[in-house]
């Protein structure tokens, strides 16, 4: 998003930078370049290039008629009704998919955090849903759990003599939702398992010898330790799930009020051959994600530099 | 009730929600056995025939050459990666660059980027270079794409490299290179491991980039397996064997390399 200039400011303090010569920053900078370069390459000059897009009237139906248009692809993405409705379905689908995420990945941290017989494969058969490839996930889901004939979802229903539903058509959004909780509970399990285990075993006891129950230890102490860890999930996890694509595409092909941005950016560029609306919707994705991942960018500095500097 | 019986409970508590939730996955790969007539019928069963028809008819359809592709593409784009990672990383935390944060930052906002915001320019440029549909032109974006990451991951294992022995060797009288590929380089292996495990796993699963940047002879596995779509007539048994086969392999390194997993996840910051 923004290229910051390595040279103003100085991390390291004034007496480390008097010590260092300046060719050893140099040296420095020469095994940083490659780096940099190469994503530069790759993202900041193409999302330049989007930004240019988004002011130019272009539809790969009419390459005569094509030229700069100023706003105006801003417009009609406000005006055609569909960058509303896509906001909310992106947020919605993040939020509610993160939200019951962590609750769950909080849940099994808990279960999976006391010793038990057989737990290392309990924790390995925890994590595969977010090892197996989305594509398939959210196909497996489609087909074999959610299908109104085949689907064990409504096997399940019939058994119970309760109504048989068609997930992906009569709730789209709880379907989408339901696939990306599956997918990222064992990311946020993960994570709060590391943080639970992290606990300072001696403070656990001494809230036991001084009376405090498992209830009371837990909201006291367990729970502000984990806020640090939940904060990690919760960002991380944000950021992937809003530019999430595969599993609408496959699931319900944005109908129903799951047609994310990405989902809609899709549509208008590939399907619809407007590259300057479709540009439009990635320049509003960005500043979506800027807003959630500045957020996201001073928690992880603050985790960070509380941890490793030197 | 006794601290014995409530340990039972919790115990098959646990054991009853771990195993729906992994439900889905067993029932992919039993699905993958049976016979299509079983597999696409309203009442599941779980005692059948097994058969191989349903591997059989994933690789009829070509699978192999979707899987070696994904294979090229995530292997190039993890030693793409590493090797520019590595060199960064060092810049970041032992020679350090004047402006540790910026760069940090700057690394960070890119993977951050939503993919949306320069898939159309990517489009249109590889269209008109005609380097559409190459799997190695895909490797390099992957490799883009992961780089933050990998660059975050080595940084927090280098920093946990002992200075000591760095300065040991530059008293020594160490060059560079040498100071960190034979040096710090041998001491961060398992960060190494780490993010080439998390990059291979993003650059295996991808769909969204190799759905618009591949057609036919580049194709990947995701977007293969987001053919069966539009299926018509009777398929859970092919799709859940071509599923199967799909998901093993990043299913299996992330069962070997659980520890690193986590440390990758969370760009470092988990130890």
């Amino acid at each position: 998003m923004t290229m910051t200039d390595t040279d103003t400011v100085p991390a390291a303090t004034a007496t480390d930078v008097r010590r260092v010569k300046k060719g050893q920053f140099r040296a420095a900078r020469g095994l940083l370049a490659p780096a940099v370069l190469f994503l530069v390459l790759l993202t900041q000059i193409p999302f330049l290039v989007t930004i240019g897009f988004s002011l130019v009237k272009w539809n790969l139906l009419y390459p005569q008629d094509r030229g700069f248009t100023g706003l105006d692809n801003y417009a009609t993405a406000l005006t055609s009704g569909a960058l509303g409705p896509s906001i909310l379905a992106t947020v919605l689908i993040t939020a509610l998919s993160v939200i019951l995420s962590v609750l769950f990945g909080l849940l099994f941290a808990l279960l999976l955090d006391r010793p038990f017989r057989g737990r290392a494969l309990a924790r390995t058969l925890m994590i595969t849903p977010f090892l197996v490839m989305p594509a398939a996930a959210a196909l497996i889901w489609k087909y074999s759990m959610f299908d109104t004939n085949i689907g064990i979802l409504n096997w399940v229903s019939r058994s119970l003599h309760l109504p048989v539903l068609a997930w992906s058509t009569d709730h789209p959004l709880l379907t989408v939702v339901t696939v990306l909780t599956w997918q990222f509970t064992p990311f946020m399990m993960l994570i709060l398992l590391a943080g639970l285990q992290g606990q300072d075993k001696g403070i656990l006891e001494a809230a036991q010898v001084d009376g405090a129950g498992t209830w009371r230890t837990f909201t006291w102490i367990t729970l502000p330790h984990l806020r640090m860890y939940v904060e990690i999930g919760v960002l991380l996890g944000a950021v992937i799930i809003l530019q999430v694509f595969d599993p609408i595409a496959i699931l319900t092909k944005g109908t129903g009020g799951t047609k994310t941005l990405a989902y809609l950016l899709y549509e208008r560029a590939f399907i619809g051959l407007d590259v300057g609306e479709a540009a439009a919707y990635g320049v509003v994705t960005v500043i979506l994600t800027i807003i959630v991942a500045t957020v996201a960018l001073r928690t992880l500095f603050k985790v960070f530099m509380a941890g490793g500097s030197r | 009730m006794t601290t014995r019986t409530k340990n039972t409970l919790a115990t098959t508590a646990t054991w009853i929600l771990v195993l729906i939730f992994f439900f889905p996955v067993f029932w992919m790969f039993l699905n993958g056995f049976k016979p299509e007539s079983i597999a696409s019928s309203a009442h599941p069963r779980l005692i059948f025939t097994p058969t191989l028809d349903g591997f059989r008819a994933a690789f009829d359809r070509g699978m192999q050459g979707y899987l070696i592709n994904s294979l090229n593409a995530s292997l190039w784009a993890t030693l793409i990666a590493i090797v520019l990672a590595i060199p960064a990383a060092y810049a970041l935390s032992i020679r350090r660059v004047k402006n540790v944060e910026g760069a940090l930052t700057f690394f960070i906002s890119t993977r951050f980027m939503p993919l949306a915001a320069v898939v159309l320019p990517l489009f249109m440029i590889l269209k008109t270079l005609g380097l559409l549909d190459n799997i190695y032109v895909l490797a390099i974006i992957y490799a883009g794409v992961n780089l933050p990451v990998a660059v975050w991951m080595m940084r927090s294992f280098f920093l946990e490299v002992p200075f000591e022995i760095i300065e040991a060797a530059r008293v020594d009288g160490a060059g560079l290179t040498r100071e960190i590929f034979r040096i710090a380089l041998p001491l961060v292996l398992p960060g190494v491991a780490s993010a080439a495990l998390i990059t291979f796993i993003f650059s295996w699963n991808e769909y969204f980039l190799a759905s618009l940047l591949t057609s036919s002879a580049a194709r990947t596995t995701p977007p293969f397996l987001g053919s069966f779509v539009d299926g018509r007539g009777q398929f859970l048994a092919v799709l859940s064997a071509a599923s199967t086969i799909a998901a093993l392999p990043v299913i299996i390194a992330g069962w070997i390399a659980q520890k690193q997993l986590v440390r990758g996840l969370s760009m470092g910051a988990i130890k």
